[in-house]
């Protein structure tokens, strides 16, 4: 009568874990929202808000910081996932950076990320008073993502103090907060990106496409596949974009998301292929490698 | 469709510990890269930094894999854990791995918390050491049952079975006194990879499994012997006015729609009607499985309350006994009030009376009567209302609980329940006929704590004296407590370090609200610099007003003032502890009245705290 049995005990025993952290931020905080950035860790995070609150929605709003870079695909899978669902969602843009023009490709992945999404992700926290952002962050993205905590404390202004960061103990979390302070909540710390797409193929999740293998139009950049996703991407004198079967690993805005040669064409498909696997996800993401150890000081300034 | 096989096995949580160039690292490195764990780009890196950093000579050196965690704590990041996660095709895993020396205690204990084995290791050249004890003490303080000794670097000793042999009855003798209930001793290379995934040709006369095997087959769930039900209420579920749903995760025994269960405290049974969940109802919840439940009688049931089997109750108290682990730079002050949070419930608490602190290096009681940074101690504890718990040892999660600072919001420390202490329990307040409203009615007036703080030389006393002449002349019932009066007598065995200064704060609290019952409006005029404290005397004052006037005069006014030339002598250290000076005072956040005294005369100042007393209904 339920799927539940299907479901292998370590996911089970994630899945119940993300499921009494979303509850306890529903029940400790003044008001609380939900981080959607549109990719496969948002879509698990939102499949879990809906099973931890039902038969109630889930008692906060999606917020999506839009870069206005995405692909299309993302939109409109965002915009249909929304109204499917019957959630509320936020959709915020920087309107000064988008004034002043800000743009990864002239301006430089660095600026773009700390305008368009680190600066901002802070005025719509700010502008709604959201005192608890849930996010899909993962333990096991990156090595200085190993550390942190579940609830991971900003003092005033959204900075990441590492010396302020509390003892977590057994699954009790210090959700006290004094004015102008606020929590960021990772209710999928402990899943690897493996368990992530076990969850999608158990529990049968939508995600975006892009994903999936497919022909699509690309160029070859830094070594990673550009995907030519509008008009708006400059092509260099002689670059012509070639169709090649690529998919995903992340998605963030398109002129700075790799994609990989893959057949990979089904959420089945890729458990296969990371199984597999001999690339971490984050090669595909070039903001990582701008300079060392940027993640840490990203986090410092607030970002996600 | 699922091409995957479903592993069958839960997740192992596992916690490392070892002292520094054990081969922590190394080891941990080398089950990542043996169970596959390791991707290309990250070994094209690792192959670099070995060739940079590496301690290897010219093979890779495993434990660059892992974060630089020691330098980030030189850098000043506290880190209490890491986590890391592998898995093989038969089963997933999350290491725990705490860094540092110092911090260790509190960071163990952190990484402990969720770990249901520990993996212990040793350098086969040196043996069971005294950090080998400090850290089996830890383990099963906070619960780890199941512990694998890791003895590394064999190589280093000629692959010696009588070396590992001793090394292993040393550490059996060495655990007896734990409640440990599996141990398995495996001799291992973390370097050189053997007995790590696959057994060793090195170690003919090992016959047991290679460590990764172990750790794939071990049963190290926490499945307590004839454990009953327990569910503390996390969320109420109440989308329209049809459906009542309670939300929470099973924390021992299992539930069924049917089953008799009963609310702790209120003692009111029930029974479950429906277990709810998204892929629809189901007929059974164990351990871990978060989920909703609906009951068949309409009661009184909120966030924080524990339902129970009606024939398997929690006990229910509010004083117990505990172990407690220290974790915050301040040390831990008997008598000043926490928040306690057990579950989903926070209630403010108390540290009544401290036992003994214990050496982690020998497991010896020492006498003591505060607790430091990584310290751990047994204790008494009083909570402001009864909670509902199990013993620790029975289960973590009804056991457990955090002590969070009530200014600073940091946690302060994380306990574990040893026993109720059914002493409280039998003294039972006893109901008088006459009761603390018809006192004040009596006397034409509502009772009231009006409570002054301020610096020393801040004017208290002055107003205060002010004060209550002007309600004398009105007709209206008083009693004045001044600070240095009170240390004459009834406080006279205090002094004025943190621990006395709470205790000095709470009898004073305890004095105001016996006055206030008997229908008093009652004046205190004490320095009183905690906000902590000075919270606590609002809540024995309770139900009673409790009004808090910050008498607020700048530090160089009151030096100028210096009207008993405390100060003075205060500054050439002749009076130690003297607040403002080598003292702290820490300003009411948001006090009932706010007087500042510079240009003003006591007697206005008094007019404005009648005027606020009769806003509030005090006096007419
Ligand atoms: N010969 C030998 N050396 C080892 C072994 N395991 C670790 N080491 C070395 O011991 C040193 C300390 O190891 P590391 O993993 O950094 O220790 P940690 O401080 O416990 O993390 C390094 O130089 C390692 O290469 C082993 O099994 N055999």
């Amino acid at each position: 009568m339920s799927r539940r049995a299907a479901l292998p005990p370590h996911l089970r025993q994630l899945e119940s874990e993300a499921i009494g952290i979303l509850r306890e931020v529903a029940a400790e905080f003044r008001l609380p929202v939900l981080l959607y950035s549109i990719g496969k860790d948002s879509s698990v995070l939102l499949h879990l808000a809906l099973k931890a609150f039902y038969p109630a929605k889930p008692p906060f709003p999606l917020l999506h910081i839009d870069t206005t870079w995405k692909f299309r695909e993302m939109i409109a899978f965002r915009n249909a996932t929304a109204a499917r669902l019957g959630v509320e969602l936020i959709v915020h843009t920087n309107p000064e950076g988008l004034a002043q023009g800000i743009n990864p490709i002239t301006s430089g992945s660095a600026l773009h990320t700390q305008i368009m999404k680190t600066e901002a992700l802070r005025q719509a926290l700010d502008k709604f008073g959201f005192d608890a952002a849930i996010g899909g962050a993962r333990r096991d993205e990156e090595k200085s993502r190993a550390k942190e905590r579940i609830f991971s404390f900003r003092a005033a202004g959204h900075s990441w103090e590492p010396r302020h960061q509390r003892p977590e103990l057994w699954h009790l979390f210090n959700t006290k907060l004094r004015p102008g302070e606020s929590m960021r909540v990772f209710p999928l710390s402990n899943w690897t990106e493996l368990d992530v797409w076990q969850y999608v193929v158990a529990e049968n999740i939508e995600v975006v496409p892009l994903y999936f293998a497919k022909d699509r139009p690309v160029v070859r950049r830094g070594g990673v596949w550009i995907m030519v996703d509008d008009e708006r991407l400059p092509l260099d004198p002689g670059e012509t974009p070639e169709l090649r079967r690529v998919r995903f690993r992340t998605l963030g805005c398109y002129p700075l998301t790799g994609a990989i040669e893959s057949d990979a064409a089904s959420p089945a498909d890729i458990v296969t292929e990371l199984r597999g696997a001999r690339q971490s996800e984050r090669q595909g993401r070039l903001i990582d490698s701008d300079e060392d150890s940027s993640m840490e000081r990203k986090k410092r300034e607030g970002y996600f | 469709m699922d091409s995957a096989p479903a592993a069958g096995r839960p997740l192992l949580r596992f916690l490392t510990c070892g002292s520094v160039d054990d081969g922590k690292s190394t080891l941990i490195g080398r089950l990542l890269y043996d169970s596959e764990a390791i991707l290309a780009d990250q070994l094209e890196a690792l192959e670099r930094e070995s060739k940079r950093f590496g301690t290897t000579g010219e093979d890779i050196d495993l434990a660059l894999l892992l974060d630089g965690l020691e330098d980030e704590r030189q850098q000043g990041i506290t880190i209490d854990v890491a986590y890391r996660f592998f898995a093989t095709k038969r089963r997933s895993f999350i290491v725990a791995d705490s860094p540092g020396h110092e911090q260790y205690t509190r960071n163990m204990a952190t990484g402990a918390s969720t770990a249901d084995l520990a993996l212990l290791l040793v350098d086969a050249r040196k043996g069971i050491i005294a950090q080998t004890r400090r850290h089996s003490l830890i383990c099963s303080l906070l619960g780890i049952r199941h512990v694998v000794l890791a003895v590394n670097k064999l190589d280093l000793v000629g692959f010696d079975k009588a070396t590992f042999a001793a090394i292993e009855a040393e550490y059996r003798r060495y655990v007896t006194d734990f409640d440990f209930r599996s141990l398995q001793a495996v001799p291992i290379s973390a370097r050189y990879g053997d007995n790590v995934a696959t057994r060793s040709a090195s170690t003919p006369w090992y016959a047991g499994p290679s460590l990764l095997e172990y750790l794939e087959t071990v049963d190290a769930e926490r499945r307590e012997a004839a454990a009953g039900f327990r569910f503390p209420v996390q969320w109420i579920n109440r989308p329209n006015a049809e459906f009542r749903g309670f939300a929470g995760t099973v924390a021992a025994g299992s539930v069924a729609p049917g089953d008799a269960v009963v609310v702790t405290g209120s003692g009111t049974t029930t029974t479950i009607k429906e277990i709810v969940t998204f892929d629809g109802p189901v007929i059974r919840a164990d351990p871990g499985d978060a989920v909703t439940l609906t009951l068949r009688d309409e009661i009184d049931v909120t966030r924080g309350d524990l339902l129970t089997g009606a024939k398997s109750r929690a006990e229910f108290a509010d004083q117990f006994a505990a172990h407690v682990i220290w974790m915050k730079d301040e040390p831990l002050v008997p008598g000043r009030s926490y928040w306690l949070k057990i579950g989903p419930r926070t209630v403010p608490a108390t540290v009544t009376s401290l036992k003994h602190r214990i050496d982690v290096d020998t497991g010896a009681h020492i006498a003591a009567r505060t607790l430091a940074l990584n310290e751990i101690g047994f204790c008494n504890l009083s909570a402001a209302r009864p909670i509902a718990f199990d013993r620790y040892a029975a289960n973590r999660d009804t056991g457990g609980f955090i002590l969070i600072d009530r200014v600073s919001n940091e946690t302060a420390a994380a306990g574990m329940i040893e026993f109720g202490l059914h002493r409280a329990t039998n003294i039972h307040l006893q109901a008088l006929n006459v009761s603390p409203s018809d006192r004040a009615m009596l006397k034409g007036q509502q009772a009231a704590v009006v409570w002054l703080t301020g610096l020393s030389g801040s004017g208290k006393s002055t107003i205060a004296n002010a004060l209550e002449s002007k309600l004398l002349a009105m007709g209206a019932h008083s009693m004045l407590l001044d600070g240095d009066n009170v240390r004459h007598g009834l406080n006279r065995d205090l002094g004025f370090t943190d621990t006395d200064r709470v205790e000095n704060i709470r009898r004073l609290g305890e004095v105001a609200k016996l006055m206030a019952d008997a229908g008093l409006i009652v004046i205190t005029a004490f320095i009183s610099p905690f906000r902590a404290d000075r919270q606590m005397a609002r809540e024995i004052a309770a139900p009673h007003a409790f009004i808090e006037i910050f008498v607020d005069t700048p530090l160089d006014e009151c030096i100028r003032r210096d009207p008993k030339g405390l100060y003075a002598r205060a500054k050439t250290g002749e009076i130690p502890n003297f607040t403002g000076i080598d003292s702290p005072y820490e300003a009411p956040d948001a006090p009932e009245l706010r007087l500042r005294t510079i240009g003003a005369t006591a007697d206005t100042l008094a007019e404005n705290l009648i005027e606020t007393l009769r806003e509030r209904g005090i006096v007419h």
